[in-house]
């Protein structure tokens, strides 16, 4: 059984449809990333999750207690879930330990003993020094703050903690670091995770599930890796990780019975799946390009060097078509330079959609 | 809770509703006969002329000391920004009485000019320090490596900057001077003001006292106009976040110690000389006398009408706060703008149409304390819903999410988030609202209940009997009242958006 059902759930406001027909299995200690551009759904999709806002339809369980759907939809203090805001909303008037156990049944609270070590547990999980106890909210930095606002919400163990965008106020290198941290203290609690982001490398490297969302409906739902190998269309491929387009052809009269090839700009490239029409769309990865002796001409346009490596921007001279490859960065052609590429590995293919 | 702001709303505008009926009812006719009589053409250029007197005076002055405290290297800096602010602890009429007890030859349009201007020209410093503050040096920097000269650089670069809050803080010295009555009084000089008074006082001519009114209130709409256009823009005056870095001071070098004579001149006017007089006739006035009966008993009832006056008005502006911060609509925002206008309604103006009002729909409450209670309501409700809204915004919703995420109900919420957060700053309005009431002396001239003496009325009336040294003693506790109100409202300045 899975921590957190949500099915079929529906959420408009006024005409538009935020969350579009959603369901959406989340497993027992596993933290799922909801990945998708900023106003596709969601953060509405998370406060539904939260309580804070009621489906128009659809029904959404905590193991087997429906809290919304069915009859009155439960109140966010009565589904005890561990929310994590963006910039963490820490409360202002509190210090860091008061934070923490603001969740606790009063009685830990109030004991001296029992209630701080559960702060202290708490700390260590979030890998924050014990003697931040004492400190003010605004005394800690931007990403130290979203480490006690996690270990504020794990504190009661709650069922499932839900993360909006938890990082991203943080600048680049901390929200890696923050994000791992972040990771590893929700595993270390066995808590499930909900972690709603747009950023995609984010989602890949931090999650167990990535679930896209587009316009507010569930576009692919799976493992980091089968989102990134099998995307569900090239729009999602582009959006995860990048990728270039280029327009296929698979000769029904060639001799290639298993469908497995296809002539595109780049001469001949092999498939991963069947040919699932005779004019295709090929998503080819930036770090599917490959330079060498031999392959088909193109001009180097731009290159951004990021250090470990570069991204390459390219036009192919015979037939104009833009290209994007990624190389490591010592091995970067300069702009200008005329190359020959390839392709390795096979690509993805998706029917043409004047063919469809 | 929308009810509850709209009513408030609807209270704010009863003075205004009462003068636009009554100048309806009056008739278009008789209206005209009355606002265009010599004796008002008198008092509008009385009014007009010192209004746009005062306001240069101020502006230059509150500039020209900012610059020097903010962007010099006079020395003793920091002592000298006390003292220049310290004018605002000084009730502009306790300024007057000042200066009238001392030397009978201050008075008419040039002792007015002199006593305002001392009195209000902190209203255009604070403002003018603040943005120079804030001003990012860098914008000045760049303009010198344009070739640009510092004055020619404070000019075009420094000056345009600070309009805003300049033109800010002199729109707040002419609805202030509209409002004044104390000090002009006492310095003979009648403007609408004392005119609306005197009017009502002597003859009890309402007609008259209520056109005045009227106009004085048209003149004071423009202005709060005028003010609220410049506040949707005053974030122009602050580029970047906040300066991190200070301007580097001008260097006065040989006139560094010959200008510590402009700062020392101002406040030796603007808070030596009320100090002075207060001391003078507390130590040697003929009619000085302490009657501890007396003294206690108006502070008693000072402090009970301020009590009440904070308390009522601090109830209101909780409603209307609350659906400006947490449900920002059109109807929402309009609720909490019209709780401003009365910023722009001087105590004459809200008095004269509270006795009306009382005496035409309810005369029971006529001379009664509720009604000089809905007086100060009325009058401080801005300064109120300016607190409290600070506090709301300090307290996002996001927090009581998070609270009601990790299992606490909406009453333990409130209790242990909400409440804590807001109480600061409600605590603050209702002490500025409970300290504005303490020296209030229009309103409470025209609707406290006969027999009821507080600071000052007691003040008021042993200084228009020319009883200098009676009167010293209440104007000390004014003053002594209106200390806290200095230190809190600064504080504010920082708070507000």
């Amino acid at each position: 059984m899975s921590a957190l059902t949500v099915t079929g759930v529906t959420k408009s406001f006024g005409d538009t449809v935020a969350v579009d027909d959603v369901t959406l299995h989340v497993p027992h200690g596993s933290l799922t990333a909801v990945l998708g551009p900023s106003g596709c759904g969601k953060t509405t999709l998370l406060r539904l999750v939260a309580g804070f806002l009621d489906p128009d339809a659809g029904t959404i369980a905590f193991d087997d207690r429906v809290v919304a759907g069915e009859g009155r939809p439960a109140t966010p203090q009565q589904r005890r879930v561990g929310y994590v805001p963006q910039e963490g909303a820490l409360f202002p008037h509190l210090d860091v330990a008061a934070n923490i156990a603001f969740g606790l049944p009063r009685a830990e609270r109030r004991s001296p003993g029992a209630g701080s070590d559960r702060v202290d547990e708490m700390l260590d999980l979030v890998e924050l020094p014990r003697t931040f106890r004492s400190r003010q909210p605004h005394e800690l930095s931007g990403g130290q703050q979203q480490r006690v606002a996690l270990a504020r919400a794990l504190a009661p163990r709650p069922s499932v903690v839900l993360l909006d965008e938890p990082f991203s106020s943080l600048d680049a290198s901390l929200r890696e670091t923050t994000g791992r941290a972040v990771a590893r203290a929700l595993r270390a609690a066995h808590a499930t995770g909900l972690l709603v982001t747009h950023d995609q490398a984010e989602a890949l490297s931090l999650s167990d599930q990535v679930a896209v969302l587009r316009a507010g409906r569930l576009i692919q739902a799976g493992s980091p890796a089968d989102v990134y190998l099998a995307p569900h269309d090239p729009e999602l491929a582009r959006f995860v990780g990048g990728a270039t387009s280029l327009a296929g052809r698979c000769d029904r009269a060639g001799a290639d019975p298993d469908r497995r090839h296809a002539d595109s700009d780049l001469g001949r490239v092999s498939l991963t799946h069947p040919a699932p029409a005779d004019e295709l769309v090929l998503v080819v990865r930036p770090d599917q390009v490959r330079f060498g002796e031999s392959g088909v001409a193109a001009r180097v346009d731009e290159v951004s060097f990021y250090g470990h490596d570069a991204a390459v921007r390219l036009t192919l001279t015979a037939s104009g078509t833009p290209l994007v490859a990624r190389v490591t960065g010592p091995t970067a052609p300069a702009a200008g330079d005329d190359v020959l590429v390839s392709v390795y590995g096979p690509v993805h293919a998706y029917p043409a959609p004047d063919c469809d | 809770m929308l009810l509850a702001g709209a009513a408030v709303a609807l209270l704010a505008l009863v003075p205004l509703i009462f003068i636009a009926v009554y100048a309806v009812l009056v008739g278009p006719v008789e209206a005209w006969h009355l606002v265009v009589r010599p004796r008002m053409g008198q008092l509008l250029w009385n009014t007009l002329s010192l209004a746009g007197a005062c306001m240069a005076t101020c502006a230059a002055l509150g500039v020209a000391l900012a610059f020097l405290v903010e962007r010099t290297d006079l020395p003793a800096r920091r002592l000298w920004h006390g003292l220049l602010v310290a004018p605002l602890a000084v009730p502009a009429f306790v300024n007057g009485y000042a200066w009238v007890s001392l030397d009978r030859s201050v008075h008419g349009f040039g002792g007015a000019l002199l006593v305002i201007t001392l009195s209000y020209y902190p209203l255009v410093y604070l403002p003018a320090v603040a943005a120079l503050r804030g001003l990012d040096p860098a914008l000045e920097e760049a303009s010198w490596s344009l070739g640009h000269s510092r004055w020619l650089s404070f000019w075009r670069v420094v000056l345009p900057q600070l309009r805003p809050a300049l033109l800010g803080g002199v729109l707040l010295v002419g609805l202030h001077l509209l409002a004044e009555f104390g000090a002009l009084q006492l310095l003979r000089y009648p403007t609408f003001t004392t005119a609306i008074y005197d009017q009502y006082g002597s003859t009890f001519n309402g007609q008259a006292a209520t056109m005045m009114a009227g106009v004085l209130v048209f003149f004071c709409l423009l202005l709060l106009l005028a003010e609220l256009r410049l506040r949707g823009r005053r974030h122009y005056a602050r580029v970047g976040q906040g300066a991190a870095r200070r301007a580097i001071p001008v260097r006065l070098r040989g006139l560094r110690l010959p200008m510590v004579a402009v700062p020392t001149a101002i406040a030796a006017l603007a808070v030596g000389v009320p100090t002075y007089a207060l001391v003078h006739w507390l130590l040697v006035g003929a009619s000085t006398e302490f009657p501890l009966a007396e003294l206690t008993e108006a502070t008693a009832s000072t402090l009970v009408l301020a009590t009440l006056g904070a308390v009522a008005t601090t109830l209101l502006a909780l409603p209307v706060a609350w659906l400006a911060v947490r449900y920002r609509s059109r109807l929402t925002t309009a609720i909490e703008r019209i709780t401003y206008v009365p910023n722009a309604l001087p105590g004459i103006v809200v008095g004269l149409a509270l006795v009306i009002a009382s005496l035409r729909l309810a005369p029971v409450t006529y001379q009664t304390a509720l009604l000089l209670v809905i007086a100060y309501a009325i009058l401080f409700l801005p300064r109120a819903v300016v607190s409290v809204r600070a506090g709301l915004e300090q307290a996002p919703v996001v927090l009581e999410q998070v609270a009601h995420s990790l299992g606490t109900g909406s009453l333990a919420t409130a209790r242990r988030v909400t409440l804590p957060l807001i109480a600061p700053s409600i605590g603050a309005g209702a002490a500025l609202v409970f300290l504005a009431v303490a020296t209030e002396l229009t309103a409470t001239l025209m609707l406290s209940p006969i027999g009821t003496r507080t600071l000052a009325t007691q003040f008021w009336s042993a200084s228009s009997d020319l009883r200098y040294g009676a009167a010293a003693p209440y104007a000390l506790l004014l003053v002594l009242i209106s200390v806290p109100a200095t230190v809190l409202l600064m504080r504010q300045e920082r708070l507000q958006p």
